[in-house]
């Protein structure tokens, strides 16, 4: 099947700042493709491109075969949007918000019983008063309201842009269980976060971008692959860790190590551990949270200033 | 170990500035700086409107027997009563404080209500408070520091006349007396909005409630001015801006009755403060009622949505108009024997109305008035997609199966279509209130109500100038609007006055409006203003679809 969605080089200026410097982004139909990045990495412009409401500087996007742009209109009965950010009509209350947003995108005109039924499911699943002014709801309140409008609808795209940032852990469940629920019955998501157990719970893909770049994508069974084991053990005697090769952040309390392992000297360390005498021995795959570290903090990209200045 | 954190919070009691009023000063400073150009716009305004009312009354009325025929014309005209008061006396002095005196203090009274209201529950509504109000800064300190921008907002403007009125020849004694009636009435009306900031649920309600006890205090002086002397005259006395007129300013000043308003704005602001401390953030103590829980079929689509948010705003400007317009239509009677007191008068009107007939003259204006004022509608309607755009709100709408297009249109629409309402709305309550006290009801309906529509296509480039700006360069977008707007309002209403040459009077579209009634109607400007006017609103909206949104 195409893909939902397909960015290649995009990139956005705004004024002197660079939001966006040659951004890749592939999102297949029918997966839930997760876009991690710190603040300021560009997922917001990048989502704002993608629904038309920022033009593109340069670089090509499709959107389910459409150009966002161009096509910005006819795409939009197709998609629907949760904003990290809800801004809501003060004066207006949930329930209205939640009806005039599916209208918008153009399926309410008719509404259909069973969207009725998914509406209420979704109102009590969210454990949401609709009949409040949106005035008097609380950030998380707001995005509730959001939430339940792109989940209630039938687009095959969900643009979620940090769905869940003003969410209680009780409400995030509910809406992981959602976005389950969604993939199995093959609508496409797009997940902007940086709750990385949101993505690695949800996502069957991954696209990891920093500072306006794509700096990895691939499934997570693929990320980790590059990357190093967690090691945690306790051993029989000491060990001399400097010996150790393709061995990162150790720490050493009397005999027992916590080390990161680079995956192809994994062999080795373990064998040079036995040789020692283990007690116990956990190895467990990095979580996202360390993939991310390790991304943004010692394997920067080299940002364009340092790729054209000449190695001393 | 025990003791260091009790020592701890000893020390931290004692430390300067821990009480509810913290920040105060520093959260003033912000306000007054955020308003730098609004401020003293609003000071401008009235001090302008004042002082050229003095200015024309030093003009025309040179004699005292013209001025003593003007007090008797005026006093027994039930119409001009209501909108301007009682004539005390007949120094230049007091003509100034009749023709401006309630209408001056009715500006800074609205002026506080804007201050005071934006400065508390706007902040609030906009989440800016609470990023604040987790800084060392005193739970009461946000309504202190907005009632002190609006006393000192006040002060200023009182300072100002009391400085331009003496220089006009007024004098000094009653310029002080009138300068502080103006003075204090804004200061009594930041009582009142500080008041209703805490009862209502937001700041539009705040604002609407804060105007609402506003418009009964014009029409309760208004009716005790006009009822007669058999009729409650008390009401004069009951709330403030009554107070301008029994103040007596030119007239041997009471000076006691300024103790009202500074009575006034001492209770609202104490009960304000003690109100505030029994609110939540972001509530009001007047409960919200819940709403519908699903929309119904009339919120569906951009435009409904539209409609939604701004009836409620249509409602108050109609309903203004229509009381408005039916008085003012209804003081044209008594025009004309005002008129026959001054012989520069009668020149004056003339001249500024091209007309030969006086009354028809006075519409004329009266439908400039209903011109200028709908165009302010429209621009304050349109700019809406920029608020709209600014908060986020925009983007849910356009993240729908909406164009940018139809989004720009539905606040558009509403703009033009909303004037073309307000100028009916004039034309016909000008008519009503003309032809009831003139006779010839029907007559005067079907010409005034054509005498406002020509209107629609002047106040139409105003409004297309607005749409121009929020398709174009949406950060500027409030500043070119409201210029534009008042460069029409100076160019119409003080153009003649300040004696500018043809070229920019003929710059504001409603220079070209056939004078009506009375004029001659021709086609040819209405039509090219109307072509015009399109021409705006239609790269407006082809320039909103060719740019970054929010």
């Amino acid at each position: 099947m195409a893909n939902a969605i397909e960015a290649r080089g995009l990139r956005k200026r705004f004024g002197k700042a660079t939001a966006l410097d040659g951004l890749d982004l592939t999102v297949r139909a029918g997966e839930v493709h997760a876009f991690l990045g710190p603040n300021g990495a560009g997922k917001t412009t990048t989502i704002r491109i993608l629904l038309g409401l920022l033009r593109k500087d340069g670089g090509d996007v499709s959107m389910l075969g459409g150009d966002p742009w161009r096509d910005a209109t006819a795409l939009h009965g197709r998609l629907a949007y949760v904003p990290g950010d809800v801004t809501l009509w003060p004066s207006l209350t949930g329930g209205e918000i939640i009806d005039l947003l599916a209208k918008l995108r153009g399926d309410g005109s008719t509404a259909k019983h069973g969207d009725l039924n998914r509406r209420q499911e979704l109102i009590e699943r969210f454990d949401l008063d609709p009949s409040k002014k949106a005035r008097a709801y609380s950030k998380g309140n707001r995005q509730k309201v959001a939430l339940i409008a792109a989940l209630a609808s039938d687009a095959e795209l969900l643009l979620l842009d940090e769905p869940t940032s003003g969410l209680d852990p009780l409400m995030e469940a509910a809406f992981r269980d959602c976005v389950s629920a969604e993939r199995q019955g093959g609508r496409t998501v797009l997940l902007s976060s940086h709750i990385l157990a949101e993505a690695e719970a949800l996502a069957d893909r991954v696209t990891i971008i920093r500072a306006g770049r794509t700096v990895e994508t691939g499934t997570l069974a693929e990320m980790r692959h590059l990357t190093r084991t967690t090691v945690d053990a306790e051993l029989t005697g000491p060990l001399d860790v400097d010996t150790l090769f393709g061995v990162h952040d150790a720490a050493v309390d009397g005999n027992r190590l916590r080390c990161e392992v680079d995956n192809a000297a994994l062999n080795e360390v373990l064998r040079r551990l036995t040789a020692v005498g283990v007690q116990t021995l956990t190895c467990r795959p990095p979580t996202l949270e360390e993939l991310f570290l390790r991304h943004y903090s010692d394997q920067n990209p080299p940002s364009e200033r340092e790729r054209v200045t000449p190695a001393p | 170990m025990t003791t260091v954190p009790a020592v701890r919070m000893t020390k931290r009691r004692t430390l300067p500035g821990s009480g509810a009023l913290t920040g105060t000063g520093a959260l003033a400073k912000l306000a007054l700086r955020l308003d730098r150009i609004m401020l003293p716009a609003w000071v401008y305004v009235v001090v302008i409107g004042v002082a050229s009312n003095a200015y024309t009354f030093v003009k025309l009325y040179k004699t005292a027997s013209q001025r003593a025929a003007l007090v008797a014309s005026g006093n027994s005209n039930p119409a001009l009563l209501f909108l301007y008061g009682r004539l005390n006396g007949n120094s230049v002095g007091s003509l100034t404080a009749w023709r401006y005196g309630v209408w001056g203090a009715l500006f800074a009274a609205l002026m506080s209500v804007f201050l005071v209201i934006r400065h508390t529950r706007g902040d609030e509504e906009a989440g800016r408070l609470e990023l604040i109000g987790s800084a060392r800064v005193g739970r009461q300190a946000p309504l202190a520091s907005a009632i002190v921008v609006a006393a000192e907002a006040n002060a200023i403007l009182a300072a100002v006349l009391c400085l331009v009125l003496p220089v006009l020849g007024l004098p000094a004694g009653g310029s002080v007396a009138l300068s502080l009636a103006i003075g204090t009435c804004g200061l009594a009306f930041t009582g009142v909005s500080a008041v209703t900031a805490q009862l209502a649920s937001g700041a539009r309600a705040a604002r609407g409630l804060a105007i609402a006890v506003l418009g009964v205090a014009f029409l309760a002086r208004g009716v005790g001015d006009s009822a007669g002397a058999s009729g409650p005259s008390w009401l004069t006395w009951a709330l403030p801006l009554g107070w301008t007129e029994t103040l007596r300013p030119f007239a041997g000043p009471r000076w006691w009755v300024l103790a009202l308003p500074l009575a006034l704005f001492a209770a609202g602001t104490g009960l304000a403060f003690a109100l505030a401390a029994r609110r939540d953030h972001g509530a009001g103590l007047l409960p919200d009622r819940p709403g519908r829980p699903a929309a119904s079929d009339a919120l569906r689509g951009p435009f409904t949505l539209a409609w939604r948010l701004q009836r409620s705003a249509l409602g108050s400007w109609a309903a203004g108009y229509a009381v408005l317009f039916a008085i003012c239509g209804a003081a044209g009677k008594g025009i004309g024997q005002l008129a026959a007191t001054s012989g520069t008068l009668t020149k004056e009107f003339t001249r500024m109305g091209g007309q030969s007939a006086i009354v028809n003259a006075y519409l004329t204006t009266l439908m400039l008035l209903a011109g200028l004022i709908a165009a302010a509608y429209g621009v304050s309607t349109v700019l809406r997609l920029h608020a709209e755009e600014t908060a986020g709100s925009a983007d849910p709408v356009l993240a729908g199966a909406v164009s940018r297009t139809r989004w720009g249109l539905s606040h558009l629409l509403l703009a033009l279509t909303g004037a073309a309402v307000l100028l009916a709305i004039a034309g016909l309550a000008t008519g009503l209130g003309y032809g009831l006290s003139a006779g010839d009801a029907g007559g005067e309906i079907a010409r005034m109500l054509g005498a406002g529509l020509a209107q629609l296509p002047a106040a139409a480039v105003i409004i297309g100038v607005a749409a121009l700006a929020v398709g174009a360069v949406p950060d500027a977008s409030v500043a070119v609007a409201w210029t534009a707007v008042g460069l029409a309002v100076l160019l119409d209403i003080f153009g003649q006055a300040l004696q500018l040459s043809h070229w920019a009077l003929d710059l504001s579209p409603f220079t070209h409006v056939p004078k009506l009634p009375g004029g001659a109607v021709t086609a040819t400007p209405l039509v090219a203003l109307s072509v015009i006017a399109l021409a705006l609103c239609g790269s407006g909206l082809v320039a909103l679809r060719r740019r970054d949104i929010g």
